[in-house]
């Protein structure tokens, strides 16, 4: 099952590239492909049990000298990350068979070769297989922005792959190192480590791709230089597999390094957060703020993943999945403002809501959702996680409150620069409301955010096993039964009153 | 009465294959009207080539127990075997990527033969096991190739390419020679066996003569500093013959490398393998960023193939039987790659007519999709960049690394890496993202027709690249059993 779910997209890549289709068929067989794959992981959510850890696993061997294994399966909060994946992916691929693009052969052999790769890195259990998967998202992510991008793709694929890059092979040696000490590659039976560099050359590889904040230096052009989906896969998934990366190697290998690094850590995202907010306000337009806020939010997120106790880590899953969702729902909103405008420039925008109440609509209720108004499942997912940091310091709660009101200066700002405001010079009244095909693509990951907001613990609360004994997660595992003792201190508050709070 | 040895004919069958092929080949040269023979010194040479790889095949399935044959002039194992099997793969690609090479040969018979003369000359030195037929199989493939570097004489680089080959290449034997003499003198052994069982002396004139080994070895295996020919003779050969020279040449000479160390200097262990280990970081240093400036895409390879040695070279420094493993299927990767890379790099030449630049391959992976496809993969490769044996080799060479304790070293790989992705994906962007329109377009004439044999050339390459990560464990079987004959 799980293999299917990379294989697929994969194959179809595959077949695309060999049969010389027509354009039109070429985007339709992606497109069903993506759509297939959204319905063969809803297949894997209904016979997936919650109570328990890694399930729809796949064993196999791939070189036993050094114990490196085809190992995959699937964890709760995994499961969710892929299920945002194959989401994210379909309407991306939608959009762009919509909008039409050149060369539409190899550009959607490539999104789909993204797909698995993604898919891959959420379900690998052997490091060695996750780094394949992780390098296997960067070639086609690499060609994607650099053919298919805007004028200045070039200098943004050349920063994009040296900054990643360095992270990655920090990885490798990391990998190779922790590998050989463990003596097995494979996630589950290795044990931990308490190295400090190997943790920090896992760190670094995560800290570029998410990106955290001195590292961030390639966000905003490999944001602005993608086309519209690109861009919204980028920071919409990829940003989320490092994320999980912090969560399923280094947090839960290296506990002891973890627990030294954590306040430098939190320190960077705190500056991630706030530092990310303010460049968001002042962006000049609506890429350069979905970029910024990506940064402050991926901040968020590993202020979650290192507050070190189970609030946060429900907080950060949540709010990966909820800001996947509403990242790719505004870059594919921006390219919708951007076909009928040439641009998306606040100084030449404005108005656009008169005579355009869909796309009024659609703006508005995705821009509440990502300001965290209450009641929906930004809220939740961001009340989950200072709630959660807010143990290891009052300074972490207020820098992170603070946060969500510079969320809704941005996200207000952007809002009526694009809606509101005096007609901009370049909306003209020819430009028509979104289109069914729009709505097509973007309603339904809308219409994902509200249902998560009805009930944002389908994903809090079914993220990692309830039992009180899993084995393989005792690094951080259900904290019904506390364990003051050792260096990672667990969070003993019963979850059932924080749910009570959060579930309507 | 001259006592001569016992002859194990089997062990010598894939030398004698390439040999007979390549006596024929000068036969045809002279017997055959000039139409056919081009098509029939091909057709020679590829069947002496795919004859010594199936003879090496069967040499590996029946030499499990490694034993020296010939009066002990030669070892019958299964390293040499494997080694043998990757130069005859590789020769066999080249032919393909030769055929249809400049048509103003005028002698292709000659060609052929001395392609498939270097082949055996290579062939014949992996399994050397004494000083002389070291030195013996290193002459006999350098003057093949002295030659068939020069071969273009139409091209000003060529016979450049040759002369500076010959000049650097024997001052490169002269060492080795005379580092095999002091060898000599200070142990009064030729072979292997000998050499080790008397090597505890602390000879200084020993020691020096295992530098000038070391060095000569290093001259043929274009490690840093004994590279400078390196970027110079690539790009003035024909490029059929450089895509051989870097798979093949690198294959035997690391390979022979690996073995005179481990087997005639196993007391100086500790001396050796720090002495690899610099020249590895050498070779690492120089290369990559070397490349980094390069415009012209075979000179780019030709500094990207003395970093590649210096990966090799960290798996020999390893100096355990995991380096000997990654070597091994580190140069069945890489030989797949860099002969595909080349024949790439032919393939656009012969479309222009004039030297590929990183400029005029722009638009290069839309015309042409396999092509263009292929040399994307092989660039992947070469920056060991997953879904491809290039990741798998780097892998375990910095896995070998890390066992023998030098993280050091894996440090110093990965930073190389990370230095080399930046002009591998130079390729990958001139390729694609460059529109075609900044292209000055070839002369009138329009492009030559698709060529059939190249085209399948790189298909193999191909297959083999991308093969090779799905299929690690039967290599590396091949691997283990090929380095269990070494003792570490």
């Amino acid at each position: 099952m799980t293999t299917a779910l990379i294989l697929l997209p994969v194959g179809g890549a595959l077949l695309l590239w060999l049969l010389p289709l027509p354009r039109f068929w070429v985007g339709s067989i992606a497109f069903l492909l993506s759509l297939v794959e959204v319905g063969l992981w809803i297949d894997t959510v209904a016979r997936f049990d919650f109570s328990r850890g890694l399930q729809f696993e796949a064993h196999q061997s791939w070189f036993s000298d050094l114990h490196v294994s085809y190992h995959v399966g699937f964890y709760g909060f995994s499961l969710w990350l892929a299920g945002l994946t194959t989401v994210v992916m379909a309407c991306a691929i939608g959009y762009a068979f919509w909008t039409g693009r050149e060369r539409p052969r190899a550009y959607f052999g490539l999104m789909l070769l993204l797909t698995g790769a993604v898919i891959g890195v959420f379900v690998a259990q052997d490091l060695l297989l996750f780094y394949a998967f992780w390098e296997g998202m960067l070639i086609p992510l690499y060609i994607l922005i650099g053919v298919w991008g805007g004028p200045g793709r070039m200098a943004a694929t050349v920063k994009f792959v040296i900054y990643t890059m360095a992270g990655s092979l920090l990885m490798l040696a990391s990998i190779i190192v922790f590998g050989l000490q463990q003596g097995t590659f494979d996630l589950i039976s290795s044990g931990t480590s308490s190295s400090l560099w190997i943790f920090l050359g896992f760190a670094a590889a995560f800290a570029v791709k998410a990106p955290l904040f001195p590292l961030h230096g390639w966000l905003p052009d490999a944001y602005r230089e993608s086309s519209p989906e690109v861009a919204g896969v980028l920071s919409g998934v990829v940003s989320k597999a490092a994320a999980y990366g912090f969560l399923a190697i280094a947090i839960r290998k290296f506990p002891g390094p973890t627990a030294d690094m954590r306040t430098t850590i939190l320190v960077l995202a705190a500056i991630g957060l706030v530092y990310g907010s303010f460049l968001a306000f002042r962006a000049p337009d609506i890429r350069g703020v979905i970029a910024y806020s990506s940064l402050a939010q991926m901040g968020l997120i590993t202020l979650g993943l290192f507050a070190g106790n189970q609030l946060g880590f429900d907080g950060a899953i949540l709010q990966m999945i909820n800001h996947g969702l509403i990242s790719a729902a505004l870059f594919l909103l921006a390219g919708s403002v951007m076909r009928r405008t040439t641009t998306d420039d606040f100084a030449f925008l404005g108005g656009m809501a008169r005579g355009r109440p869909i796309l009024a609509t659609v703006l508005m209720t995705t821009g509440i959702i990502a300001l965290a108004v209450p009641g929906s499942t930004a809220f939740a997912g961001e009340f989950l996680i200072l709630a959660g940091v807010f143990q290891q310091g009052w300074l972490w709660g207020v820098i992170g409150g603070g946060a969500i009101v510079l969320a809704a200066m941005y996200m207000l700002r952007m809002i009526s620069a694009v809606l509101h405001r005096k007609r901009g010079g370049l909306v003209t009244d020819d430009a028509l409301d979104l289109r069914p095909a729009e709505l097509g693509v973007i309603v339904p990951l809308v219409a994902c955010l509200l249902a998560l907001s009805v009930w944002p613990a389908a994903i809090s609360g079914h993220s990692f096993p309830r039992a009180t004994v899993s084995a393989g997660w005792t690094s951080y595992g259900p904290p019904s039964t506390t364990t003051g003792s050792g260096i990672f201190p667990i969070q003993t508050q019963p979850r059932s009153t924080i749910e009570g709070v959060m579930t309507p | 009465m001259i006592h001569t040895p016992s002859v194990d004919w089997f062990a010598l069958s894939p030398e004698l294959v390439l040999m007979t092929a390549a006596a024929l080949a000068m036969l045809i040269a002279v017997l055959v009207p000039r139409w056919a023979e081009k098509p029939l010194a091909a057709v020679v040479c590829a069947l002496g080539f795919a004859g010594a790889l199936i003879a090496a095949g069967v040499l590996f399935a029946h030499s499990a127990d490694g034993h020296g044959v010939v009066a002990d002039a030669i070892q019958r194992d299964r390293l040499a075997a494997l080694a043998q099997m990757i130069v005859a793969g590789a020769g066999l690609l080249s032919v393909g990527i030769c055929y249809a090479g400049r048509g103003s040969w005028r002698h292709s018979g000659e060609f052929f033969a001395l392609l498939a003369s270097a082949g055996a000359g290579m062939i014949f030195l992996v399994s050397a096991s004494n000083l002389l037929t070291l030195f013996l199989g290193l002459e006999w493939f350098s003057i093949s190739l002295y030659i068939l570097a020069a071969f273009d004489v139409d091209v000003v680089g060529s016979l450049e390419a040759g002369l500076k080959y010959l000049i650097v290449g024997s001052f490169g034997s002269a060492v080795l020679l005379f580092g095999s003499a002091l060898v000599y003198g200070t142990t009064g052994h030729l072979d292997f066996a000998g050499i080790a069982s008397a090597g505890q002396t602390s000879d200084p004139l020993f020691i020096a003569g295992l530098a000038m080994i070391i060095a000569g070895l290093g001259f043929k295996s274009s490690a840093a500093p004994f590279h400078m020919w390196t970027p110079d003779v690539y790009e003035g050969s024909p490029t059929g013959v450089t895509a051989f020279m870097s798979a093949a040449t690198k294959t035997a000479a690391l390979v022979l490398t690996l073995r005179v160390l481990t087997t005639a200097f196993p007391e100086r262990h500790q001396l050796w393998t720090v002495a690899i280990a610099v020249l590895a970081c050498a070779s690492l240093a120089v290369g990559n960023l070397a490349a980094l400036v390069q415009r012209r895409v075979k000179r780019m390879l030709a500094y990207s193939s003395v970093s590649h040695a210096g990966f090799m070279l960290i798996a020999i420094a390893a100096g355990n039987a995991l380096g000997g493993r990654a070597l091994l299927y580190y140069l069945i990767a890489y030989s797949a790659m860099s002969v595909g890379a080349f024949a790439v790099v032919a393939a656009r030449e012969r479309e222009l007519g004039k030297e590929v630049t990183l400029d005029n391959l722009a638009g290069f992976g839309w015309e042409r999709p396999f092509l263009g496809v292929a040399m994307w993969v092989f660039m992947l490769g070469f920056a060991g960049l997953p879904l491809t044996g290039g990741f798998v080799g780097k892998f375990y060479a910095f896995s070998a690394a890390y066992d023998r304790g030098w993280i050091w070293l894996v440090i110093v790989g990965v930073v190389a890496t990370a230095v080399s992705l930046y002009y591998y994906f130079a390729v990958i962007r001139a390729m694609y993202m460059r529109p075609a329109a900044e292209l000055q377009l070839a002369p009138s004439g329009g492009s030559p027709p698709p060529e059939r044999l190249l085209q399948a050339s790189v298909a193999v390459a191909l297959a083999v690249t991308v093969g090779s990560f799905f299929a690690v464990q039967p290599l590396i079987d091949l691997a283990r059993d090929a380095v269990s004959s070494l003792t570490f």
